[in-house]
C-alpha cells in the first residue's frame, strides 16, 4: 500500500507545510504566536461557528507579516504598513469573510499608524495581532516607535532618545471592542485571548509581547534564546481586569499582561447598515 | 438609454456605476470629490459601498482589498493624492488587481493650484510607482466620454487584471454637457475570470491569454495575493527565472491586448495633409477648433487626439495620417511630444506646450501652433 503523507502535527492543516521551514531565528517568537493562534482557530472551526473558507489572513511587511504565507487559507502579504487598510477594503466588500491582521509593531504602529488609529476608531470588523519585538528586525536592527527609551540600536547608537507608544494605550482611547495584551512566554493566554476574539464583533487588538534575541536581544544584551525567553518570562504578570496605567511596558519593573478593554460597541458593519437601512 | 445633463465628475461616477462598481474609497481632494460625494448617496442604494478613508493611501489599499474580495472598486483623487497612491499602484500591478484609479489633473507640483486644470500628470501616470510595468491610461475629452472611458477602463481592468488609469481633469471634472447613459445590456460589461473548483496550487499560473483566473477570496481557493516576487504558486521567488518570468509576463499580457486597449480619432485626415496637430484630454477640444480656423485659414491640416495615452500602437499610430509635420499640443510642458516624437521618428515633430490654469483660449493655441506653420 502507497504511503501517503503523514501530518506529524496536528495543527499541519492550517498550513503550507510545503513552505515550512519558516524563515524565522532560533529563538524567534513568532511561530510561538502562529501556533496559539491556530489553536485558538481550530476550536472556533471544530464548534462550527467558523467557514474556513471565509478566513483571511492580512499582512504587511515584516518578519510577523509573514505569517499569512504560511497559513493554509487565503491570505495576502501587501505593502508596508497598509494591511489594516487591504483587510479595511476585504471586509467591507464581502462582510462574510473572517479577517485577520498579523504584523509586528513597526509595520501595525509605526508606517501603519493611522489606519490602525482610524481602523480602531470606526470599530471596523477585523482582528488585528500585534507582535512586539520593540525593534524593526527585518531591516537589521533599527529603532522602532515601541523601542524604550535609551536602547541602543543601529540607528540610534548613542541610544533611544524618544519615549515609545504603547498601542494598548492608544486603543483604549479609540472605539474598539477588544484589547488585550499576551506574551510569547504565555502562549495559553495568546490562544485565549484569539479565541475570545474570534467571537467578537468590531475591532478587535491583541498584543504579543515577543522575543528576537537575534536582533533586539544582540542591542539589551539578551543575545542567547533561552536567557531572552527567561528575562521575559520572569518581567510579564497576567492580571485580572488591568487598569489603563497597568498597560505601561517597563522592562524594570515588569509587563502587565491581560485583557484590557472588552465590551461591545456597534461594529462599523453594524453602524453602515443602520445607516444604509437594511 | 437615458439622456441627462451632467458634469465630468458625475460623468465617471455613473459610468463606474454601469460598469458594476460596487466599492468605493477615496479621501477628499479638489476638483475630484464630487465623484465621492455623488457616489456616496447613489451607491449604497445599488447594493455598494463608499467609504471614506483616512487618507489616499488607505484609499487606494482598501480598493485593492475590497476587489480581492470579489467587488468591482474604484478610488479617485488628483495630483497629490494620486502621488500618494504610487506605492498601491504597484502592488495592484504584481498581484494582477483590477482597480480603476481616476485623477483629476490640477496645477502642480506639490499643491499647487486645487483649483484650477492641467494636464501634468501624463507621465506621472504612466511612471507612478518604482517597477516595470505598463498601466493603461485613458483621458477622456468630454463628459459623454469621461463616462465611456470609466467604463472601458473597468473592462479593461477585468479583462487584464490591471489597475487601470482614467486622467480627467478640472475642466472636465466641471464641464456640463448633456450624457447618454446605458442601461443593462446596451455596452458590454467584461467581469473577471474566476477558476473553477475549489483548492488551487498554482494562483498565477496564467492561461493562454497570459492572465491567470482570479482566486477571489471566500471561495475556497486558499490564494496568496502576494507582492513579492512569486511564482505561479505565489510564493517569493528571488531569482532571476521567476524574476524574469513574471515581470515580462505582467507586461506582455498588456501588449497582447494593444488592440483592445489602443484608441484614437482623427479629425479632417485626408492623404493629403500638411500638418496634423495631436492633442488630448480638454485642451484637445480647444484644439479642435485651431485645426477648423486653419482650414478656414487654407491650412492643409487634419488632428488626432488620442483616447489612450498609454499604451501606444506605434503602428497603428504612424499610419494614422501621412502629414509630414505633427504639432503636439498639450497643457503642460510638453511631455507626451516626447512620445509622440519617437513613433514618428520620420516626421518632423514639434512642441506645442501651453501652461494654463484656464482652458487655454483658441488665440493661445494659434500662438503656440503658429509658430511651427
Amino acid at each position: 500500500m502507497a504511503v501517503e503523507s503523514i501530518n506529524i502535527h496536528p495543527l499541519d492543516k492550517h498550513l503550507r507545510v510545503d513552505r515550512i521551514p519558516t524563515l524565522y531565528c532560533p529563538g524567534c517568537g513568532i511561530g510561538i504566536t502562529l501556533g496559539a493562534m491556530l489553536r485558538a482557530l481550530d476550536k472556533r472551526i471544530n464548534e462550527g461557528l467558523i467557514d474556513p473558507n471565509k478566513i483571511v489572513w492580512v499582512g504587511g511587511i515584516g518578519c510577523s507579516a509573514r505569517t499569512v504565507f504560511y497559513v493554509r487559507y487565503d491570505a495576502a502579504h501587501v505593502l508596508h504598513g497598509r494591511a489594516i487598510a487591504f483587510a479595511t477594503g476585504v471586509v467591507l466588500a464581502n462582510p462574510e469573510l473572517l479577517v485577520i491582521v498579523v504584523g509586528g509593531d513597526g509595520d501595525i504602529a509605526g508606517i501603519g499608524g493611522n489606519h490602525f488609529i482610524h481602523a480602531a476608531r470606526r470599530n471596523i470588523d477585523i482582528i488585528v495581532v500585534m507582535i512586539t519585538n520593540f525593534v524593526y528586525a527585518m531591516t537589521g536592527g533599527q529603532v522602532a516607535p515601541t523601542t524604550p527609551r535609551g536602547v541602543k540600536t543601529t540607528t540610534t547608537p548613542m541610544g533611544n532618545p524618544e519615549p515609545p507608544l504603547n498601542a494598548i494605550k492608544l486603543v483604549l482611547a479609540l472605539n474598539a471592542n477588544y484589547a488585550a495584551r499576551a506574551s510569547v512566554t504565555t502562549p495559553h493566554y495568546i490562544e485565549n485571548f484569539f479565541y475570545k476574539a474570534l467571537g467578537i464583533k468590531g475591532f478587535r487588538f491583541i498584543e504579543v509581547i515577543s522575543t528576537c534575541p537575534e536582533i533586539y536581544g544582540r542591542h539589551i544584551g539578551l543575545r542567547d534564546p533561552v536567557e531572552m525567553y527567561n528575562e521575559l518570562k520572569k518581567r510579564v504578570k497576567y492580571k485580572p481586569k488591568p487598569s489603563i496605567e497597568d498597560a505601561d511596558i517597563d522592562w524594570e519593573k515588569g509587563i502587565i499582561i491581560g485583557e484590557f478593554l472588552e465590551r461591545n460597541n456597534p461594529s462599523y458593519l453594524e453602524l453602515l447598515r443602520g445607516v444604509y437601512g437594511k | 438609454m437615458r439622456k441627462t445633463f451632467a458634469s465630468g465628475n458625475i460623468a465617471v461616477a455613473e459610468g463606474a456605476i454601469t460598469a458594476g462598481l460596487k466599492f468605493y474609497a477615496g479621501y477628499p481632494i479638489t476638483p475630484s470629490s464630487e465623484i465621492m460625494e455623488y457616489l456616496a448617496e447613489k451607491l449604497p442604494k445599488l447594493n455598494g459601498i463608499v467609504v471614506q478613508m483616512e487618507d489616499e493611501i488607505a484609499s487606494i489599499n482598501a480598493a485593492i482589498g475590497a476587489s480581492w474580495a470579489g467587488a468591482k472598486s474604484m478610488t479617485a483623487t488628483s495630483g497629490p493624492g494620486f502621488s500618494l497612491m504610487a506605492e498601491a499602484i504597484g502592488l495592484a500591478v504584481i498581484t494582477e488587481t483590477p482597480v480603476v484609479i481616476v485623477d483629476v489633473m490640477r496645477a502642480g507640483p506639490s499643491t499647487g493650484v486645487p483649483t484650477k486644470t492641467s494636464q501634468s500628470d501624463v507621465l506621472q501616470a504612466r511612471w507612478l510607482a518604482h517597477g516595470d510595468y505598463i498601466v493603461p491610461c485613458y483621458a477622456p475629452w468630454s463628459v459623454q466620454e469621461a463616462y465611456d472611458l470609466v467604463i472601458k477602463a473597468f473592462n479593461t481592468a477585468e479583462l487584464l487584471r490591471t489597475p487601470v488609469i482614467v486622467l480627467s481633469d478640472a475642466v472636465i471634472a466641471h464641464l456640463w454637457e448633456p450624457l447618454t447613459m446605458y442601461d443593462q445590456g446596451e455596452v458590454e460589461i467584461i467581469n473577471r475570470k474566476i477558476p473553477k473548483g475549489t483548492e488551487i496550487t498554482l494562483p498565477y499560473k496564467p492561461d493562454p491569454d497570459l492572465i491567470p483566473p482570479m482566486p477571489i477570496f471566500g471561495k475556497g481557493f486558499k490564494t496568496i495575493v502576494e507582492s513579492l516576487t512569486h511564482d505561479e504558486r505565489g510564493y517569493y521567488a528571488p531569482h532571476e527565472s521567476a524574476y524574469r518570468a513574471l515581470i515580462t509576463r505582467l507586461n506582455l499580457k498588456i501588449l497582447k491586448r494593444l488592440d483592445y486597449i489602443f484608441d484614437y480619432e482623427t479629425y479632417n485626415c485626408t492623404s493629403e495633409c500638411d500638418y496634423m496637430l495631436l492633442s488630448y484630454g480638454s485642451t484637445a477640444r480647444v484644439t479642435y477648433i485651431a485645426m477648423l480656423e486653419l482650414r478656414r485659414r487654407g491650412y492643409n491640416i487634419c488632428m488626432l487626439r488620442l483616447k489612450t495615452l498609454w499604451p501606444i500602437d506605434r503602428e497603428k499610430l504612424v499610419n494614422s495620417c501621412k502629414a509630414r509635420r505633427i504639432v503636439v499640443v498639450e497643457n503642460n510642458i510638453g511631455k507626451i511630444y516626447m512620445d509622440i516624437d519617437r513613433v514618428f521618428k520620420d516626421r518632423e515633430v514639434y512642441s506645442a506646450p501651453i501652461l494654463s490654469l484656464e482652458p487655454p483660449s483658441l488665440r493661445e493655441v494659434l500662438e503656440v501652433i503658429s509658430i511651427w506653420l
